[in-house]
């Protein structure tokens, strides 16, 4: 299954919940914010939404700025 | 007690901090904390899993005020997104607006900060938008709702100083909103300069954090926007064109001829 984070493309072996990707990366919840295919997905549902093919997922976080 | 009150909330510091290029981010809380800094800029990027960095927030005191930049936006509706990203995150309405496309002085974009500046406010942000200092531009965002209008004293990162100072001037002079300089002051003495003409705060990041000791120049900093503000409220003397005697010009001791 293909889908794409931070514009880049990314193959996954089975469907997997939002949360178990995050973990797969050491992202915990409350360091980032994520945008799943184009809309802002609350934390409390990263459990509970499972990827599908072509999702789009844009994980971000704050960095030091003017 | 002398307040700022700006975008809801109040405020007793009036050096606002950014928070890129430090050599190290673990110098932010020395910084905040001996600089009682009440204001600080992030900025909202991607996460970059081959080089994972800790959150910046980690680094930040809960107390402060986050305004988190819209840097990399280059139209409004670029800057809008970034403003809504920021605002789920859980950190608070407050936005610098900064819609910039050009590359060599990264100069504002004064048409699109103001397209931003309408839609953001409309949403409930408080939008302090970073601008050219134009009065005309400033009077338009004010009136499409911003909180401050925050116009360059010179360009990013460069520590130029205060070089748009009749321009800044003539906005403190005229719109009724905080005027924040933002961008350029590279000095104290810049940051007290634009303080003592009635700005209502200065962002210093550039000139705190390439500082060969940038604890010690945010304490630099810090007394100098204080002396520059004490200084505005003390209400500076009239600039004069001849010399005004200081000492009395009567009783000198010599016969009068």
């Amino acid at each position: 299954m293909n889908i794409k984070v931070n514009g880049k493309p990314t193959e996954l072996d089975q469907p997997i919940s939002i949360q178990e990707l995050m973990e797969s990366r050491g992202i915990k919840p409350g360091e980032v914010v994520i945008q799943y295919n184009g809309e802002i997905i609350d934390k409390t549902l990263w459990a509970t939404t499972v990827l599908k093919e072509n999702d789009d997922l844009e994980i971000l976080r704050f960095v030091g700025g003017g | 007690m002398d307040v700022l009150k700006v975008g809801g909330k109040e405020l007793l510091n009036r050096l606002f901090l950014g928070t890129g290029k430090f050599a190290s981010d673990a110098l932010i809380p020395g910084i905040i904390k001996a600089s009682g800094i009440q204001v600080v800029t992030v900025a909202l990027r991607r996460v970059d899993f081959d080089n994972p960095q800790e959150n910046m927030l980690n680094y930040i005191d809960k107390d402060c005020i986050l305004m988190p930049n819209t840097s990399g936006a280059r139209t409004a509706a670029e800057a809008a997104k970034i403003a809504r990203i920021a605002r789920a995150c859980g950190c608070g309405n407050w936005v610098k607006i900064e819609v910039i496309k050009d590359n060599k002085y990264l100069l504002p974009d004064n048409y699109e900060t103001l397209r931003a500046t309408e839609i953001l406010a409309n949403e409930g942000f408080a939008v302090f938008p970073y601008m050219s200092p134009d009065l005309m531009v400033a009077r338009q965002l004010r009136d499409a709702g911003a909180a401050a209008v925050m116009p360059l004293g010179s360009p990013i990162g460069t520590n130029r100083g205060l070089r748009t100072k009749e321009l800044v001037r003539i906005l403190i002079d005229e719109i009724d909103l905080p005027i924040i300089v933002d961008a350029g002051i590279g000095k104290p003495s810049e940051a007290a300069e634009a303080m003592e003409m009635g700005a209502a705060a200065v962002l210093v990041n550039t000139a705190i954090a390439v500082a060969g000791d940038p604890v010690g120049m945010a304490e630099a900093f810090s007394l100098a926007v204080k002396a520059g503000r004490q200084a505005f409220l003390a209400d500076p003397g009239a600039v004069k064109e001849y010399a005004e005697a200081s000492s009395p010009l009567t009783g000198f001791l010599r016969d009068e001829e």
